[in-house]
């Protein structure tokens, strides 16, 4: 087994869950909590393939997967901020939406590609660096550097600018903000929006860089899922999110590569010669993510940090308990 | 405020304001009104994509309820529909967000599976042997895999939602283990045909003493359905723990000060939603497919939390609502492409969520 190649692929498919997860974190921290990552994720995976595709032109492919994951997350922000339903099962009812309709319009798309839509780079000095050079700098997709420059991007905006506390009391003390004259619904739709343009984002990053093609059903794979859970683990900071995301993403790797070798230092691999037993292995990241939570909730009950105190709460003016 | 200096474009303007009190027929009112306007878009959706919407409901129709058989078909797949529906029914009351039904009837499936898969036995057992027991142990291996999302949740505040998603993907994994690999038919990724003891009573197996049942599949999991239905009615209306999951979903502070333990009340419900989750696995090897394959279920767990939530949790609803969607399931296994039932469910979610807000206020057409 090459670390350096599986780290570098983590690395690579860890930027879905990046994407995904810095816009659920920028969406809930206005206190919208949007549970439909893997909708969003879905119509921007088919809506940056097949516009990339079609038009010969992978940057609008790009643009139109984020338009796409923006629109249907428009859909939950009305619901949510405007007829006050409940956030959850409209993340929910967003998961059903989003994947019918890029199954939808999928339907009899061609499958795989061999080559990623998107163009790779290598920056000249900084991939010298042995291993890190050759994980982080080495022939990755344009969309991994976006990853590397959104993390500080996104923690100095939420933590460091004025429209960045605005954004937390928001997600705070709505009622609060409100009488400061920040315009809690504007707010609140704004970062829906981004959160949903983000998820388009991680859906095309599947599409058109780390597994270029349209893989129907089997497109998403629950990342979405895996993106929102992360969320909860980075105690919704963009930097823990980095951190998560390429761990998960690397194990989900491994779990690949375990299965190549014939033996392990002359122990038979039973992955490798018993083929069903490979199922647990891809049973891994999910139990990670599991695992991972558990550490993150502990962590946070210990460092006294919590969701967003408004997370998923509704705003209405003027209304008490608020 | 002042903004009425210009004037307004529409001399009308919609008021709302906060409801007192709900009348009774309301929720009823405003969710067939919803599934109404849901159909509506969904029939221009459809439209917009090229197709025929009056085509497609046409089509829903015939093949769901035209005749008795194909009406016995939709039974069928209203069966696990209805346990499904009523595990997230059972937990969305505590506002417990289990989506993990899915993965729960996956293991509740496999645990009744095991009960005929493994030697443990004798061949020829009597069905009033075999067939109980695998009624335990779908439920067992069903609570099990729910009631530890409940103990996650309990023990270290994990959130239910993705902990219940991530534990489907690792049951379904967990099946495709059992039917590739030691329960495998000659390759195939399924297991064999159960013996005839392990089958749940079927309409056509009376065919004999009443002639026009030949055919019929609908099962006795049907009827087993609705006496869950009435069981998880009476927990939550005639029960002192029916009073305290209903008091936590509704107050969960007030809860905790009544002195009610929360911790062991998530694992409790969780132990029963899994159960019920369970279960559908259970009657859906037992008395429908008979044997274990990979892709058992085709996302009934998550029709459950809709038919859950167009029911408003109350069981004889979710009993309604799982023949509508069972209908829904059978007409939508010919419909191309095949995202549009998945649209259709979404769409209907919204539309009964977004209702709600009728529920809680008035709304009113008002001269400026």
């Amino acid at each position: 087994m090459n670390f350096e190649i599986i780290f570098a692929a983590g690395v690579a498919s860890g930027t879905i869950l990046l994407f995904a997860a810095i816009g659920e974190i920028f969406t809930e921290r206005a206190g919208i909590i949007n549970l439909g990552v893997e909708g969003m994720m879905m119509v921007g995976a088919l809506a940056g393939f097949k516009i990339g595709i079609d038009t010969g032109n992978p940057w609008l492919g790009l643009a139109m997967a984020m338009a796409a994951g923006a629109s249907l997350s428009l859909l939950h922000a009305i619901v949510c901020i405007h007829f006050q339903a409940d956030q959850i099962v409209s993340g929910l009812a967003l998961t059903f939406v989003g994947t019918g309709i890029a199954l939808v319009l999928g339907e009899g798309l061609a499958s795989a590609r061999t080559s990623a839509l998107l163009p790779t780079l290598t920056i000249p000095l900084l991939s010298q660096i042995p291993f890190i050079g050759g994980v982080f700098f080495t022939d990755q997709s344009i969309l991994v550097y976006l990853g590397y420059l959104l993390v500080p991007v996104a923690y100095l905006w939420i933590d460091h600018t004025r429209p960045g506390m605005h954004l937390r009391a928001v997600g705070e003390q709505p009622s609060a903000a409100d009488a400061l004259g920040v315009d809690v619904y504007r707010t609140r739709y704004a970062y829906t929006l981004v959160g949903g343009a983000l998820a388009g984002l991680a859906g095309a990053t599947i599409s058109m860089a780390v597994t270029p093609g349209w893989f129907a059903n089997q497109e998403t794979s629950g990342l979405g899922w895996i993106a929102v859970g992360l969320v909860i683990f980075a105690q919704w900071s963009p930097g823990r999110a980095l951190i998560g995301a390429y761990l998960i993403a690397i194990i989900r790797r491994m779990t690949l590569d375990l299965q190549g070798p014939s033996d392990f230092f002359g122990i038979p691999n039973p992955f490798f010669t018993y083929q069903p037993s490979t199922f647990f292995l891809n049973m891994l990241p999910y139990a990670m993510v599991i695992l991972v939570l558990v550490i993150g909730s502990r962590e946070a009950r210990r460092r006294r940090v919590g969701a967003p105190a408004s997370l998923g709460v509704p705003y209405v003016r003027g209304e008490r308990g608020h | 405020m002042t903004t009425a200096t210009r004037r307004p474009l529409i001399p009308w303007s919609l008021r709302t304001e906060q409801r007192l009190v709900t009348p009774r027929w309301l929720p009823f009112a405003t969710t067939v009104g919803a599934v109404m306007v849901a159909l509506i878009i969904s029939g221009l959706l459809i439209a917009i994509i090229g197709g025929d919407p009056f085509n497609v409901g046409a089509h829903i129709i015939e093949s769901s309820l035209g005749n008795v058989g194909v009406l016995s078909d939709t039974l069928v797949k209203a069966t696990p529909l209805i346990f499904t529906g009523l595990a997230c029914a059972l937990a969305f009351r505590m506002r417990l967000w289990n989506i993990g039904a899915e993965g729960q009837l996956y293991f509740g499936a496999w645990g009744a599976s095991a009960v005929v898969l493994l030697p443990i036995l004798p061949a020829h057992t009597s069905p009033f042997v075999v067939v109980p027991l695998m009624f335990v142990a779908g439920v067992a291996a069903g609570a099990l895999w729910g009631g530890f999302a409940g103990w996650l949740k309990a023990r270290f505040n994990v959130n239910e939602i993705i902990s219940t998603l991530m534990l489907n993907y690792i049951a379904i994994l967990w099946v495709r283990y059992w039917v590739f690999g030691p329960w495998s038919e000659g390759g195939f990724q399924l297991s064999k045909q159960f013996p005839r003891e392990a089958w749940l009573p079927r309409l056509t197996d009376f065919a004999k003493a009443v002639p026009d049942l030949a055919g019929l599949t609908t099962h006795l999991g049907f009827l087993i359905g609705l006496v869950c239905a009435f069981l998880v009615w009476f927990l939550l209306k005639r029960t002192r723990k029916g009073y305290e999951i209903r008091l936590i979903g509704d107050n969960p502070r007030a809860a905790r000060y009544a002195g009610i333990n929360i911790g062991r009340n998530v694992i409790l419900v969780m132990l029963m939603s899994g159960g019920l989750a369970g279960l559908a696995g259970m009657v859906e090897v037992s008395g429908s497919v008979h044997r274990l394959q990979d892709g058992i279920s085709p996302g009934y767990g998550f029709t459950g939390v809709i038919i859950a939530y167009l029911a408003r949790f109350n069981p004889f609803g979710v009993v309604i609502a799982a023949i509508l969607f069972g209908a829904l399931t059978l007409a939508g296994r010919e419909i191309q492409p095949a995202g549009i039932p998945a649209m259709i469910q979404g769409i209907v979610l919204f539309c009964v969520i977004c209702s709600d807000v009728l529920l809680r206020n008035r709304v009113r057409l008002v001269h400026r």
